[in-house]
């Protein structure tokens, strides 16, 4: 299995290739991906250096085009498409159909990944990505049970890339609108969800409350740690209880499904976190490439190594992990 | 308003479980309504099992006997080879169009016959537009979130005979998610829900902790406090050439609606009565953003006449 690993600039992309990535993907610096933050990605120099190195090294380079491209800026996503065309990368990650269809058209020999913004979760969905615009791969939503997620790869007529570590959406990815009901901004249409514009940290006589424009998304006590104000992650009142109605503050992590994964024959393993530092992106490669090697060598004698997942646990979201909707009672 | 330039109203399926005896008595009520389309089936879950499919075309009969012109909604988040299995009875009924909620449906639609893609399928330009035509699309709902100005653009190039529907009212579907937070409110597995949708014939209210309606849990779905309602943006939807305007439905009253949308169509009240009529009758306060551009729960452009 290919590990798959995040860069948000070129410091993270270095360290990961130093630390074994067999693939990074990276975002330009606009709303054409999903990480559409500020500080963070790549002009067309950097991606240029980035590309070198990650080739010189014998990694290969992704850049997402991800988010949905509306009319009026349209010319961005082509653009997008073209610089990376020309930049050599090994693949495009897309989910917009029409920025598939101009890049299956305009670049035929480029390879094309869906994007896991694209909500393929069945395999007649991956058929229509897959007979339209030849796509190579595609990046499961992070809403599939492991028996579900066995029968797509099965049934798919491309290779199967899935999360294995990093922040979770509880929501279909590209089919959540709950950030820009609140703030205007989707990852959708901006790339970025609960974005950090919107976000204001107020102390009160209540406690320290985080707000989304102007919408409360949770309260703090004295002692406890309070987290970025991600809107599903927030803690809510339904039927007279108070608490984490949607998801709480946790991260993915699908160490221990390592052997399973494996044996279904996925092909690739994503580990979330563009926005996150180079340090992270070292620890967490650093575990992964070790458990992949360790994996690959014995499946049946595989077990995630305690110092590995601690090392994951501490740069988890809300230091704690989950294995998602992998594991049928988190749904 | 010109009478040969109305759009036309449809009813979108009812996106919550309702028991068997309700749902046959709404529809009989809406058979009698002014809407000219209805979109059947349960497109949320498919735990939901009040009515098997031979139900949904039993009703779907019926409604096209009233003289309804009627579409197929499939399910819109399908993973259970199950689901995959009744979506493809569903593509292949051979009688009535479809309306595709996930792209496995298209694909199962494409070159076989027309379909229409319901409000979850992303289309957000209008090359996107041009490759689902190509395929079979005869009508489109657009994104909630997008509004004027996009459909504006996207309008222009529209392929020649596909139609534009919009969203005009009911609580927007804003999320999907293999977790039901329906059962996690209840502490249930969602594997043993015991059907508690069934008390929430609306969805189950969520709030901030200081206590203002937010979002309402729908099991797998997450949907909209506020109540989406353009029928002060009718004129836009004229000046855009928009085709059909989707009424959501709610539990109670949603014949009254649709006769509002009809009335201020055919220019029979002014917009602040209709307004005012909408308000005493929605299940949760106006929000109109997105269509300004503006977040989705704002309200923008509020008629003066239609203040209180």
């Amino acid at each position: 299995m290919e590990l798959v690993c995040p860069a948000g600039n070129l410091p993270a992309l270095k360290t990961a290739v130093d630390h074994g990535a067999d693939a990074v993907y990276i975002g330009f610096r606009d709303d054409t991906n999903a990480r559409h933050f500020a500080g963070l990605n790549f002009d067309e120099k950097r991606s240029r250096a980035g590309i070198r190195y990650a080739h010189e090294h014998g990694a290969k380079v992704f850049v997402a085009i991800n988010t949905y491209a509306q009319a009026a800026g349209w010319s961005r996503w082509q653009q997008a498409v073209d610089r990376a065309a020309g930049l050599g990368v090994d693949a495009l990650i897309l989910a917009d159909i029409g920025v598939l269809d101009y890049a299956a058209g305009r670049w035929p020999d480029l390879r094309l990944h869906l994007s896991v913004q694209g909500s393929a979760t069945n395999a007649e969905a991956i058929r229509f990505y897959h007979d339209c615009f030849d796509i190579r791969r595609v990046v499961l939503p992070r809403v599939l049970s492991l028996k579900q997620v066995q029968q797509v790869a099965a049934q798919s007529p491309v290779p199967v890339e899935v999360f294995g570590f990093g922040s979770l959406c509880v929501m279909v990815e590209g089919r959540c609108l709950l950030s820009s009901y609140v703030t205007g901004q989707s990852p959708n249409t901006f790339g970025a969800c609960s974005p950090a514009s919107a976000v204001r940290w107020e102390e009160t006589a209540a406690g320290l409350e985080s707000r989304l424009n102007n919408v409360l998304i949770d309260r703090y006590g004295e002692h406890e740690p309070a987290a970025y104000p991600t809107l599903c992650k927030g803690r809510f009142e339904v039927r007279g209880n108070t608490g984490y109605a949607i998801e709480e503050p946790t991260s993915l992590n699908t160490l221990a499904l390592l052997p399973e994964l494996q044996a279904m024959g996925i092909a690739a393993i994503k580990i979330e976190g563009r926005q996150r530092s180079p340090a992270y992106v070292r620890q967490v490669t650093q575990v992964w490439r070790a458990a992949l090697d360790s994996c690959h060598k014995n499946p049946g004698q595989y077990r995630p190594d305690s110092p590995g997942l601690e090392a994951l646990q501490t740069v988890s979201e809300g230091s704690q992990t989950t294995l998602g909707a992998y594991h049928r009672p988190w749904q | 308003m010109a009478v040969s330039a109305a759009p036309r109203l449809s009813l979108g399926p009812v996106l919550y479980y309702w028991g068997r005896d309700e749902l046959f008595d709404f529809y009989a009520r809406i058979a009698a309504t002014e809407v000219d389309i209805v979109y059947l089936g349960e497109t949320v879950c498919s735990r939901r099992r009040a009515l098997r499919s031979a139900d949904w075309m039993q009703l779907a009969e019926q409604l096209q006997a009233a003289g309804k012109e009627v579409v197929l909604s499939t399910l819109t988040l399908v993973e259970a080879a199950s689901e995959l299995g009744a979506m493809r009875q569903l593509c292949g009924n051979g009688r009535f169009c479809v309306e595709a909620n996930d792209m496995g449906a298209v694909n199962l639609l494409s070159g076989q016959q027309t379909f229409v893609t319901g409000p979850a399928i992303n289309i957000y330009n209008s090359r996107t537009l041009q490759v689902l035509a190509g395929r079979g699309l005869k009508r489109w709902v657009l994104p909630v979130e997008l509004g004027r100005e996009a459909l504006a653009e996207i309008q222009r190039q529209r392929p020649q005979g596909v139609e534009t529907e919009v969203f005009v009212h009911g609580r927007l579907p804003l999320a999907y998610s293999a977790r039901c937070f329906t059962a996690r409110a209840h502490r249930l597995p969602k594997d043993d829900c015991r059907y508690r949708c069934l008390d929430y014939p609306d969805g189950l209210l969520m709030s901030t902790r200081e206590d203002e309606d937010f979002l309402v849990l729908n099991g797998i779905q997450t949907q909209s406090a506020r109540t989406c309602n353009l029928l002060a943006e009718l004129d836009d939807m004229l000046a855009l050439g928009v085709d059909v305007l989707r009424i959501s439905p709610q539990s109670r009253h949603t014949e009254r609606i649709i006769h509002t949308f009809h009335e201020r169509l055919h220019g029979a009240c002014s917009v602040a009565a209709a307004l005012r009529m909408l308000e005493t009758v929605t299940a949760g306060d106006r929000c109109n953003g997105y269509w300004y551009g503006a977040p989705g729960m704002d309200v923008c452009n509020t008629p003066e006449a239609a203040c209180p």
